[in-house]
């Protein structure tokens, strides 16, 4: 059923853990449909310096998450929003269709850990002025 | 990691039995003569079903003409409640079933409501169990049948069967048991319950996937589903599938000795010991389904802030075979209906785990199963981020 990629971030996600003091924290999904996915984010410079994940949900949501943290360590900001789903579909070698959303829920919460850092900035900047 | 490998999912199927298997096998190129054929052939083929006839007779307590052989459990689910109410239809337009059936039961009623009948389903309890007040306030004057699980397949609680039948009985309303979970497991006797009809399964009693049995008590009258060369008394055409059928016969007799020899009891101290173990010495873990009116086999949990199906492959890879009920096992975004139907919220369905055991289950494995499972759910809590309580 699933790829051997999945299998293997799955049985030994890298980046798992939850991050002191994150610079950006995502969280998307709820549990009502059996997926959260929380992203923290260190960022150096406009770089993703550090980030690791947590997830609550099936295999795939694991694996996708783990993939797309591998995914977006050392990116700019900007290069880091441009990863799709179909990006990390394509690197775990495939998720059955039922699973895609879970690819999805990757993507959305690199999206929301970014956006949360871009408040934070925003209100530090702000604060400064 | 060690090579051990424990199936612990035999609710969804057991292997065939040794005996069982070697009752079959002349029935394939030795014996393998139609057994509607009046030759040597036919007649030895013949005989081998007759017996089969009778030893799954034997099992019920019924007589051995109130036993139809089909193709399935779901055959004979679909032939018990579409063959009786196209039979009865102009005496009523009303059914009854619960919340809680195999979709073979449900989906067949789905049908019947398509074909303008009035369909109640009846609520259950918190340990999935049906509440015989609420069908007894369901009955109504043109009530024509109730159909009615006699153990679940999700939970294994067991419904009140003998209570509904009475119920049923008093009213003059043809009751269905589907007991495809129970039969082989727990003493089941038609007569004393006084059951109409009543689904059975081979495969999950130790015997060949591919036959089932619909006991029709003597005087029930139903239309065919499959039409034909009238075997079955007409109820099921077809040539019978002889070798099934004789392996049926030999897993009903196994189940009667199980039954009678203590096995069962066993079973039970088994159930009970991989129950207490994982919920005492896993946190935020709770039992689902009745904790005694349960099949003997049958351990089903929920554990907190974990999705089921990360649960199940994590076991996989530690050589253990479970299910489950969450969404990403179903193949839907939702979570079982049965564990829905007790209440239990969506999150604590999507970390249903169903552990059920069998005849060859020792005590090692429960052990076994115990410490694996405790592990998989310390590791994928580290991950969860629902998980509060960790250090």
């Amino acid at each position: 059923m699933y790829s051997e990629k999945v299998m293997e971030l799955f049985m030994n996600p890298i980046n798992a853990g939850k991050m002191e003091n994150p610079d950006g924290v995502g969280e998307v999904g709820n549990p009502r449909c059996g997926d959260i996915m929380k992203i923290y984010l260190r960022i150096k410079d406009e770089r993703i310096d550090d980030v690791s994940f947590e997830t609550f949900g099936c295999a795939s949501a694991i694996a996708s998450s783990s993939m797309v943290t591998e995914m977006v360590k050392g990116l700019t900001i900007d290069e880091a929003l441009a990863i799709s789903n179909k990006d990390v579909v394509k690197a775990l070698g495939g998720l059955p269709p039922q699973k895609i959303h879970c690819s999805l829920l990757a993507e959305e919460g690199i999206q929301a850990a970014i956006e949360d850092y871009r408040s934070k900035q925003r209100a530090k900047t702000e604060a400064k002025a | 990691m060690t090579e051990r490998h424990v199936y612990m999912d035999h609710s969804a199927t057991t292997a065939v039995d040794g005996a069982v298997l070697e009752a079959m096998l002349p029935y394939f190129s030795d014996r393998y003569g139609n057994p509607n054929s009046l030759h040597l052939w036919g007649r030895e083929a013949r005989k081998g079903v007759n017996a089969a006839r009778d030893q799954v007779a034997s099992l019920l307590g019924a007589e051995s003409s109130e036993i139809i052989f089909t193709g399935g459990g779901s055959e004979a689910d679909n032939l018990a409640i579409k063959g009786f109410t196209f039979t009865h239809r102009e005496k009523g337009r009303h059914v009854i079933t619960t919340a809680v059936e195999h979709h073979a039961v449900l989906d067949s009623f789905k049908w019947l409501k398509k074909e303008g009948f009035e369909i109640t389903i009846l609520p259950v309890d918190e340990t999935g169990m049906v509440r015989i007040s609420d069908l007894e306030g369901a009955m109504r004057e043109d009530t024509i049948l109730v159909s009615m699980m006699f153990a679940n397949n999700e939970v294994g609680t067991i419904q009140p069967v003998a209570g509904a039948a009475k119920i049923c009985r008093d009213r003059g309303v043809a009751f269905h048991v589907d007991g495809v979970q129970a039969v082989g497991h727990i003493p089941v006797d038609v007569r004393e319950l006084g059951i109409d009809m009543l689904t059975m399964s081979a495969h999950k009693m130790y015997g060949p996937k591919g036959v089932g049995v619909l006991y029709v008590r003597n005087g029930v009258k139903l239309e065919p589903i499959v039409h034909g060369g009238g075997q079955e008394h007409g109820l099921r055409s077809g040539t019978e599938n002889t070798a099934g059928i004789v392996g049926f016969g030999a897993a009903a007799e196994l189940a009667a000795r199980r039954l009678a020899d203590g096995s069962i009891k066993e079973e039970v101290r088994l159930r009970d010991l991989l129950i207490d173990s994982v919920t005492t010495s896993i946190e935020d873990v709770f039992l689902t389904g009745h904790r005694t009116k349960r099949l003997p086999f049958h351990a089903s949990i929920s554990v907190g802030s974990l999705e089921g199906e990360s649960m199940l492959l994590r076991l996989d890879a530690a050589g253990i075979g479970a299910s489950s009920g969450s969404a990403c096992t179903s193949g839907s975004l939702e979570p079982s209906y049965v564990l829905l139907a007790m209440g239990l919220s969506h999150e604590a369905a999507h970390g249903s785990l169903r552990l059920t055991l069998g005849k060859d289950t020792s005590e090692e494995d429960i052990v076994y199963v115990a410490e694996n499972l405790k592990r998989v759910v310390t590791g994928l809590r580290a991950l969860s981020p629902l998980w509060k309580n960790r250090g």
